[in-house]
């Protein structure tokens, strides 16, 4: 393969870091003040990317001598980690400008973070992937960290630090165990000497466990959860909102590939590792967000509950399964990032609040706005008609197709567990007397999200056959006769 | 009227009026009034609307009639299907017909929040004709598990003192039901490849998957139903709702589980149901004769009510189960008479209620001296819960007791004391609230049914009479689609039969 077309198969990804150094150039010298040019020209940026995606080359391209893919799944993933960041940005910015965190590097590095995730949800090789996710993470780690003068801020952006470097330390470890064993690094040439081979050898299978386990820990799934209610407590709130969508989407997209591709063959070593953390994310997902009185935390568990449903549809290991992933982390960034937005608009006389009991009574003092968050939280707990359902349908019935009955149904039963303490939110909203009201107007940007995620959450069964032909071609990737 | 959609035109309907409440502005005061109205128009319109499908139904045939049917998810075979056969005509009705009920019934007595009142109100009608008509499994279920959301706010919102409680409890044990209900359904996709319920009626699922996909099935309706031990939810969920909530909840969606057991259970999972006869008869015994002596204990009307609501749907669970002709017809028909009287009898406490505020029925005693229409009406209705011939509740339980006698001596017999459980308790009730002398002092200047409540009230006085004396309107419009559901049944039977001799 020429040079020229390698060039064109990374043509977005190379067009966010030139954009991303030309918005740090134009920050550099323009200071402080110029925040909020550069945060809408990386909404911009995130825009031109995503129609680049959409306007690349069809089929499969391997590019790189076999470091970088281009294919439907890679698309798919691309444009749903854009609209994540992208709406992230947009939320971030009345936050930024109102609790002063002023720096100009704060879209910079969502950006960067952006062009890490499209590297990961590419990569063909285990270097290309580990490349691609610590630019991501270390883009993350500061992002975190970037109220530095609260200690909060700055405690979520260590413990992050520490957690993820770690975790990245294991994948790494087990990612030289396969080399080691299997000789190779690229994805094809790892699956082509599975297939052949009867079964891997024992170090190949660690190095898979291990690589997992590093996997596991970014979309935070039991038992490498628990940094995410940390983190998503203390980082700012448009940051939560961030990382609880376009990184999860990112990590998810990769976990699936790096499974399917090079350890396709291995399926029979690794369903039973999958099958365990997503039960386990499941139960823990339910019955310890009943317990967080902090809206934040509480939506950190229920996103450990929903990568729980998500890795099911990995656990089934089969075409339908990647489908239902696709298909819910789809409808998984629309549910988180309205939930969000309503949490962004939670604040009192300019001071945010963020515990569940001040949302007492919002059905009288703001209808709207409770009726939008009531959507989400009837949608998260996977009631029909709304978009939340079609997520969980479509997993279970992967699921259903692998035969992993108890997994189904432990985790259809979890999901009752989980519809409590969203209807404890719709109780406080709808139920209970009115506390004081928030601030209105709750500022352009959100009540815009707010109503745009609300619509696509109630009326998805209408577009629901065009995203799942969208998930199908994706999914087809991996199951290619 | 081949082309015209006109159950999808019953079903989304509502929403119309949902939309026109919604951009109502002005001040508080006309909203609230238009609301009111605009409620009550779009229901009685649906409603006759759906007399359209009573007055074109051919009762001839067994087939689903009136089906529209439109592609949605052609990559799963998934598609939006809608039809009715005599078994879900009525229910349709019932549905459409207690809505403008439920409206007129709240006129007065819901005063705060009404424009979210009455839109919860119609969103809810819609989910429950579409429960009622979908031919999909995944279309019912979609429809069966939203009813919850409506309903989840209408008690909580509107509800008693522990609202919260009878709310959460009425989501959890319903939702715990119906996830099973989702498993079942996706395996049957498996097997059979299609979620179509006609298609799925015709397919043979294999014997030993017929178990397991009956329990859920059964976990699912068996809930919504309620059967005993799992009816906890039903005396909560009753008293705590509001008056209008409880019609609803009483009239229809206790005939969702009914409907449930005789749309799939029956017909999909024949052998299945055969082998867990003995099962829902202990339960359905249990169920009328520990819950009416509970009723014969109780100090609140409404949860009075509720409990007999359990012993009544005893007798249906009981009738669909006997798999005859008459038992069938009359589960049919005792589940469309206990909607129209069951919903009657809260209604008559919600009267007294909204006068006196009170459901204990210590509170009241020797209403017939200054309410004498009301205890005309409230006696029809309480007949008519007793089963006394000319009733609509007669005709039910004789045709479920004749076949329960044909299948069952012992059900049978243990059957029929819960019908004099049934007159005790009621009679007591009736004694207690109306009879007696007037000597309660709060009680001197209660007023008697306003023209509003008459209108309430008589449609439902002349539906359980006409019921009771000429049945045939009704039982003539489903006997041929229970004819059919039984002849496959059998059939189901004879060849599991065969199969399991030539296994041998």
């Amino acid at each position: 393969m020429s040079i020229v077309a390698d060039i064109a198969a990374v043509r977005p990804e190379l067009f966010v870091a030139i954009a991303a150094m030309v918005m740090l150039m134009f920050g550099a010298f323009r200071g402080e003040d110029s925040t909020r040019f550069v945060t809408w020209l990386g909404v911009g940026v995130l825009v031109v990317a995503a129609l680049l995606v959409l306007a690349g080359p069809g089929g499969s391209t391997l590019a790189f001598n076999g470091q970088f893919k281009v294919d439907a799944f890679a698309v798919f993933a691309k444009i749903l980690l854009i609209a994540g960041a992208a709406l992230a940005l947009i939320l971030a910015l009345p936050f930024n400008m109102r609790e002063d965190i002023r720096q100009f590097e704060f879209p910079i590095l969502i950006v960067f973070a952006v062009l890490g995730m499209m590297m990961m949800v590419s990569a063909a090789d285990l270097l290309s992937l580990y490349i691609g996710l610590e630019l991501q993470s270390l883009s993350l780690y500061v992002i975190a960290a970037i109220r530095r003068d609260t200690l909060r801020s700055s405690e979520a952006g260590l413990k992050y630090f520490v957690l993820g470097a770690l975790s990245s330390g294991i994948l790494l470890y087990g990612m030289t165990l396969v080399y080691g064993f299997a000789g190779t690094t690229q994805f094809e040439a790892l699956a082509a000497i599975f297939t052949a081979g009867d079964g891997a050898p024992i170090g190949v299978i660690v190095g898979l466990v291990f690589i997992a386990a590093g996997l596991a820990f970014k979309v935070s799934a039991v038992p490498f959860h628990m940094w995410t209610p940390d983190v998503y407590e203390g980082a700012p709130t448009p940051v939560t909102a961030f990382f609880a969508v376009a990184p999860k989407i990112a990590a998810m997209a990769l976990f699936v590939r790096v499974m399917l591709e090079p350890f396709g063959p291995l399926v029979a070593e690794w369903q039973q590792v999958i099958w365990f953390i997503a039960l386990a994310s499941m139960v823990l997902g339910s019955f310890a967000a009943i317990a967080q009185t902090n809206i934040k935390r509480l939506m950190a568990y229920s996103s450990i509950g929903h990568m729980g449903f998500v890795l099911v549809g990995l656990a089934a290991g089969n075409e339908t399964g990647v489908q239902g992933i696709l298909l819910y982390l789809a409808i998984y960034l629309f549910m988180n990032m309205g939930t969000f937005a309503c949490i962004l608009a939670m604040r009192r006389q300019g001071r945010i609040v963020e515990d569940i009991g001040e949302l007492a009574g919002l059905s009288r003092t703001n209808p709207y706005m409770a009726l939008a968050l009531a959507i989400f939280m009837f949608s998260m707990a996977g009631i029909p008609p709304l978009a939340g359902f079609f997520a969980k349908l479509y997993v279970f019935l992967a699921a259903i197709e692998a035969g992993l009955y108890v997994l189904a149904v432990v985790g259809l039963l979890t999901s009752v567990v989980g519809a409590f303490y969203y209807l404890r939110i719709v109780k406080l909203m709808y139920f209970d007397e009115p506390a004081d009201a928030f601030d209105r107007p709750m500022g352009r940007e959100i009540a815009t999200i707010v109503a745009i995620t609300g619509v696509v959450t109630v009326f998805f069964f209408l577009g629901l056959a065009p995203v799942l032909a969208g998930a199908e071609a994706a999914a087809a990737v991996f199951f290619a006769a | 009227m081949e082309s015209f959609p006109i159950l999808s035109l019953t079903t989304f309907l509502p929403l119309v009026g949902v939309l026109f409440i919604l951009i109502v502005r002005g001040d508080e005061e006309t909203v609230v009034r238009n609301a009111r109205w605009a409620a009550l128009w779009t229901s009685l319109a649906t409603f006759v609307i759906s007399l359209l499908l009573w007055i074109n139904f051919d009762a001839t045939t067994a087939e689903f009639q009136f089906v529209e049917k439109v592609e949605w998810l052609p990559a799963f075979n998934i598609s939006y299907h809608l039809g009715i056969d005599g078994i879900s005509l009525f229910f349709v009705l019932l549905s459409t017909f207690l809505t403008p009920i439920c409206v007129l019934a709240s006129w007065t007595s819901v005063t705060k929040r009404v424009k979210e009142y009455m839109i919860a109100f119609l969103v809810l009608e819609t989910f429950m004709v579409g429960t009622f008509a979908a031919l999909d499994f995944v279309l019912f279920y979609i429809f069966f598990e939203a009813v919850l959301i409506p309903m989840f706010i209408i008690i909580g919102v509107w509800g008693g003192p522990r609202r919260v409680y009878s709310a959460f409890k009425f989501f959890l044990y319903t939702l715990a039901g119906s996830v099973l209900l989702l498993a079942a359904l996706l395996t049957l996709y498996f097997e059979a490849g299609t979620t179509d319920i006609p298609t799925l009626i015709a397919f043979d699922v294999p014997a030993q998957l017929q178990t397991w996909l009956w329990l859920a099935f059964f976990a699912s309706f068996a809930v919504k139903m309620p059967m005993w031990p799992v009816h906890t939810w039903l005396p909560d969920a009753h008293v705590e709702a509001p008056t209008a909530g409880s019609v609803i909840l009483a009239g229809v969606l206790l005939k969702m589980g009914g409907y449930g057991f005789l749309r799939f259970s029956l017909p999909m999972l024949p052998l299945a149901s055969e082998q867990f006869v003995p099962l829902i008869y202990t339960l359905s015994v249990i169920a009328i004769i520990y819950t009416s002596l509970v009723a014969l204990a109780q100090e609140d009307m409404k949860k009075l009510i509720a409990y007999s609501s359990v012993a009544h749907m005893g007798f249906v669970t009981i009738g669909i189960f006997t798999a005859t002709r008459q038992g069938i017809d009359g589960a049919i028909f005792q589940m469309l008479s206990h909607g129209i009287i069951s919903a009657a009898l809260f209604l008559c406490v919600g009267v007294v209620y909204d006068r006196e505020h009170s459901r204990d029925i210590a509170h009241y005693g020797g209403l017939v001296e200054r309410m004498p229409k009301y205890a005309f009406v409230f006696m029809v209705f309480m007949l008519g819960s007793v089963g006394l011939p000319g009733t609509s509740g007669f005709i039910g339980e004789f045709l479920i007791l004749v076949g329960a006698f044909q299948d069952n001596t012992w059900v049978a017999a243990l059957a029929a004391t819960g019908v004099i459980l049934g007159a005790a308790y009621m009679l007591y009730l009736y004694r207690r609230v109306v009879f007696g002398r007037l000597d309660k002092e709060h009680l001197k200047q209660i007023l008697d049914l306003e023209p509003r409540e008459i209108a309430i009230f008589a449609p439902l006085v002349v539906l359980v009479i006409w019921m009771g004396i000429w049945p045939e309107p009704f039982l003539g419009l489903f006997d041929a689609s229970v004819a059919n559901l039984l002849q496959d049944y059998q059939a189901a039977l004879a060849t599991g039969d065969a199969t399991r001799i030539a296994g041998r």
